[in-house]
């Protein structure tokens, strides 16, 4: 079997006589339907991706922070629960930590730990009624109000309710200036503190946020 | 002998590498390139190859799970034999390699030697900067303790912080809702897989320029860099006063970066491994979260930044930062390289380095952070209680049980969030004082709601001790002068 052998002139006089070899208009179909393939893999690639991101509901659900006699009234006690959306190994960073302010039998103020500025855990003093973050000298209030220091803000607070003599926040994520940890509209719920099953409806309802917009 | 003269032949037969290899190593240099001042970069590389080794013999112990990389950590340090110096020399490599890139690149500034035709380099060197603090802060959450845990806290919240995608970026940083094992996860994919094959890509294509475009020759006073005929000077002056990079330049590299890995040993076995601190469990609060040491000015920036003004900086100062980086070498490409006709070059540079310096000391005692153990752990002055009334030490009680001590020092213990108050009755009259404290101002948290009035009458009592023996306590001159006239003097009386 002899082996045809064809010399870079003879191959660019092949190039001239068809306008464009065959050879390079393969590669080029290759590279095409590489392309092709590729983009059908970069699809699935990026939904994995970008699986974690979520809208916050989709995070977050009511969780007992135990009853309501564990808190007394006038004091700010530091309450800890199991993050509703967890994975087995997660160790002890599912644990999350707040501070639950009981104003009255009926009304509870729950704080996230998290300062406003840029979320070091912040620390109750309960003698000088303040909460106060190690990390860059923010101070609030015992009522979650922004005393001094780089915060822009309050403290975050959770939505609460109250069922069977059971404390319950509507937690599940970090709270950060981005997400409705900073919803005026909770805020405005919480106004609406449940006494009874009928206005635990309006509660609810108020999770979605539309009800309480206006 | 001859065996392996004959294996070498045999495998060059296969691998042809000879030529290029010795093209590389004999290459002609500037002579006066061969200096102490052009061994930086190969020590970056290999303190990089330092990492890479401590690196893989620590991830086949380490456990990259939430649950269990803080014990795994533990092991290391106490159980494994040696298991603590590979991770101290790890850790000290990592503070070696930050610092060495760095000073890499403030000799490539100074010698303008990111001029025509090293662009490329400089931009690509730029990316390589950004990746060793990339694996640094990555490196600080693989050792998942309290400080790593609160340092992605703030991490998530700095991204919080970006209009409309900012929640979606906190996500995608955290891998979920919370800092967790998804979190871990993914740094540890970064730290191990993503940003080192990267960075050797990367050095890889560094060092091929360096190679193909010749080491920057010393800067003369005068000697302007032209793009038209830059290239053919450097090859005159390569071939007129050439040495071949090896031995020539090669030996003190190699002598430098023995130095470097002796140093990092040594600070190693002295000073030992990084932490871990407590264990990452966010329900502990009781926590002074800081991050490493190289960035510390960050940390120091962020207390500073009015908070108005806060966001827009954040956002924008590190865009804005990197982008003068990768542009220099197109703005400045040409002209004059050394540094004695640099000036601005030079006080740029002496600028930003008194800057990253003072920031970094103020964040080594964080002067805008309550102490919050001072209320409870630092005592009064002795001299501050002698001599006074039970009504002051009933206010010095006050002071201290309020944790107005966590902001103000006394006796030079105590925070510094607040101004001292060894003085403060020589400056500030009771009026105002009682006016502070109820109202507060300034960066004071008004106490009206926290204090009784008895409270605070032995609280300003005690404040108005406190002033030098000479100076006497300030006074309101104006409402003496009110009084007085109110009372008639002897003089009026009479008549």
């Amino acid at each position: 079997m002899s082996t045809e052998i064809i010399t870079p002139e003879q191959s660019s006089d092949i190039q001239k006589a068809t306008g464009l070899s065959r050879r390079w208009f393969l590669l080029a179909f290759g590279a095409f339907f590489n392309g092709v393939v590729g983009s059908m893999f970069l699809v699935p690639i990026v939904r994995y991706l970008l699986s974690p991101v979520k809208r916050d509901s989709a995070y977050k659900s009511w969780v007992s922070l135990g009853t309501v006699d564990d808190y007394p009234v006038g004091e700010t006690r530091l309450a800890k629960f199991v993050n509703p959306f967890r994975r087995e190994w997660d160790g002890e960073t599912a644990g999350v930590a707040c501070y639950v302010r009981r104003t009255a039998a009926d009304k509870f103020q729950v704080f996230a730990v998290n300062c406003a500025h840029l979320g070091c855990p912040v620390r109750w003093f309960p003698q000088s009624q303040l909460f106060m973050c190690p990390c860059h000298g923010g101070a609030y209030y015992a009522d979650g109000e922004r005393a001094s220091g780089p915060p822009e803000r309050g403290l975050f607070t959770y939505d609460y309710k109250v069922i069977g003599g059971q404390l319950h926040i509507d937690a599940g994520q970090m709270p950060t200036l981005s997400n409705t940890a900073k919803s005026v509209t909770i805020d405005g719920c919480k106004g609406n503190t449940p006494t009874n099953t009928a206005q635990l409806v309006t509660i609810d309802g108020c999770k979605g946020n539309t009800p309480c917009a206006s | 002998m001859r065996i392996l003269k004959k294996t070498y032949d045999w495998l060059e037969q296969r691998v042809q590498l000879e030529g290029p290899i010795k093209e590389a190593a004999l290459h002609p240099v500037p002579r006066n390139t061969a200096s102490w001042w052009y061994v930086f970069g190969s020590a970056a590389f290999t303190l990089l190859m330092l990492q890479v080794v401590t690196g893989i013999l620590l991830a086949i112990v380490y456990v990259p799970s939430a649950g269990q990389a803080w014990s795994s950590l533990n092991v290391l340090n106490h159980q494994l034999e040696l298991g603590w110096f590979l991770r101290a020399v790890h850790g000290w490599g990592s503070n070696f390699m930050v610092a060495v890139v760095l000073v890499h690149m403030v000799q490539v500034f100074l010698f303008g030697a990111y001029k025509f035709p090293r662009e490329l380099t400089w931009i690509v060197g730029v990316f390589l900067l950004l990746m060793t603090l990339g694996m640094a802060f990555t490196g600080q959450v693989l050792r998942f303790d309290q400080d790593a845990y609160w340092g992605l806290g703030i991490g998530a919240s700095i991204s919080s912080r970006i209009p409309v995608v900012g929640g979606s970026i906190v996500h995608m940083l955290l891998g979920g809702p919370i800092i967790a094992g998804a979190t871990l996860s993914r740094f540890f994919a970064l730290h191990v897989f993503v940003i080192p094959g990267l960075m050797l890509a990367f050095v890889g294509l560094h060092v091929w320029m360096v190679l193909k475009l010749g080491i920057n020759e010393w800067p003369a006073p005068g000697r302007l860099v032209r793009r038209s005929t830059y290239l053919a000077e450097y090859k005159g002056l390569t071939h007129r006063d050439g040495v071949p990079f090896v031995p020539g330049a090669l030996w003190k590299d190699v002598f430098f970066s023995a130095a470097i890995l002796a140093a990092v040993v040594l600070f190693a076995c002295v000073f030992g491994p990084f932490g871990p601190s407590g264990q990452p469990d966010p329900t502990i609060v009781q926590t002074v979260p800081k991050p490493d040491f190289y960035f510390l000015w960050i940390y120091a920036a962020l207390a500073y930044l009015p908070p108005s003004m806060e966001t827009p900086i954040i956002l924008i100062a590190p865009v804005v930062g990197i982008a003068i980086l990768l542009a220099l070498p197109f703005v400045a490409g040409e002209g004059e390289k050394s540094w004695h006709r640099r000036p601005i070059a030079v006080l740029v540079l002496s600028t930003v380095a008194l800057t990253w310096g003072v920031l970094t000391h103020l964040a080594s005692f964080t002067p805008w952070s309550p102490h919050m153990d001072a209320w409870s752990g630092d005592p009064v002055p002795a001299q501050y209680l002698h001599s006074v009334t039970p009504l002051a030490r009933e206010g010095a009680q006050v002071f201290q049980a309020k944790q107005c001590r966590n902001c103000h020092s006394l006796g030079g213990h105590g925070g510094d969030r607040g101004p001292t108050l060894d003085a403060v009755a020589s400056h500030m009259t009771e009026d105002q004082m009682i006016r502070q404290v109820l109202q507060g101002g300034g960066n004071m948290p008004a106490y009206g709601k926290n204090l009784s009035p008895a409270e605070t009458t032995a609280l300003v009592t005690f404040l108005e001790t406190l002033h030098p023996k000479d100076q006497p306590p300030a006074i309101d001159a104006s409402q003496q002068q009110a009084q007085s006239s109110e009372t008639p003097t002897p003089l009026e009386a009479k008549r």
